[in-house]
């Protein structure tokens, strides 16, 4: 099973950071790998509902995601299924969870990506997995490295 | 023609194996190995070691060549370059929004404080 978490530490309030989490106005802000636009965000922040994120990116090229919120609680806990639509890219259905805790100067978020890559390796087990990837990672940086 | 996502979910099997990515990672460090070397460190027979490289091969990961009686096994990187490519996709992906997000929010904190003042 092949997960990605991030974690940042952002000068702001958990409320004000899970509201840009859960509203078009807040998402149409950061959403998407590069500078290009938020074309739709529609949200219903409630376990059960949907969003739908479509962004451009700066080559022109669109994408859409979409998914079902799976836990609300705010200020401190967002999750939710994740799927890009229409895309060839990755097919499946994929998970991704953001918890916020309340630090000094204002709060610490961590954003865990899962199930990126379902369909063969749910049933094995999870351990190990990143450590071979960042080992072959550094096995291949240092490859680079010694290419003429 | 294989397509890339069934390319992905072969690589990934493969690698969620630990005696798998132990030759792998051997693999990595030697040149080049022997079956028979290859399977010198594992507590499994040989048959059951050829089913490991069967896989390995079934995926790309390694390439066989036979010389005289002896088989070498070398690795062959790119379908787990492709692999981490797919991975470092949607770490740039998060890392790129997770940026933004901190500008936004960090704004609206300090307006929230201004508000308050």
């Amino acid at each position: 099973m092949t997960s990605l978490t991030l974690v940042r530490r952002l000068n702001a309030r958990p409320s004000i950071v899970f509201d840009a989490l859960i509203t078009p106005e807040g998402i149409a802000h950061w959403w998407g790998p590069d500078d290009g636009p938020v074309l739709v965000a529609e949200t219903d922040p409630r376990v059960g509902g949907r969003f739908r994120v479509r962004f451009r990116m700066l080559d022109g090229s669109e994408h859409e995601c979409s998914g079902e919120y799976l836990e609300v609680v705010k200020p401190e806990r967002l999750s939710m299924s994740w799927r890009w639509t229409g895309g060839a890219e990755d097919p499946g259905e994929s998970h991704l969870a953001f918890t916020l805790r309340a630090v000094a100067r204002g709060t610490e978020l961590t954003l865990t990506h899962s199930r990126l890559h379902d369909a063969e390796t749910r049933r094995s087990h999870e351990e190990g997995w990143t450590g071979a990837i960042d080992k072959l990672e550094r096995h291949f940086l240092a490859v680079e490295r010694s290419s003429p | 023609m294989v397509n890339y996502s069934e390319r992905l979910d072969r690589t990934f099997a493969a690698l969620v194996d630990p005696t798998r990515r132990a030759i792998l990672a051997r693999l990595e460090r030697e040149d080049g190995a022997s079956i028979s070397a290859l399977a010198q460190p594992f507590a499994i027979k040989l048959p059951a070691v050829m089913k490991h490289l069967d896989v390995l091969d079934d995926a790309g990961l390694i390439t066989r060549s036979k010389a005289g009686r002896t088989v070498t096994v070398r690795l062959r990187p790119a379908p787990m370059r492709e692999a981490i490519d797919w991975l470092h996709r949607y770490e740039r992906f998060w890392s790129e929004s997770l940026d933004r997000l901190a500008a936004y929010v960090e704004n609206k904190e300090a307006e929230a404080r201004k508000k308050r003042r």
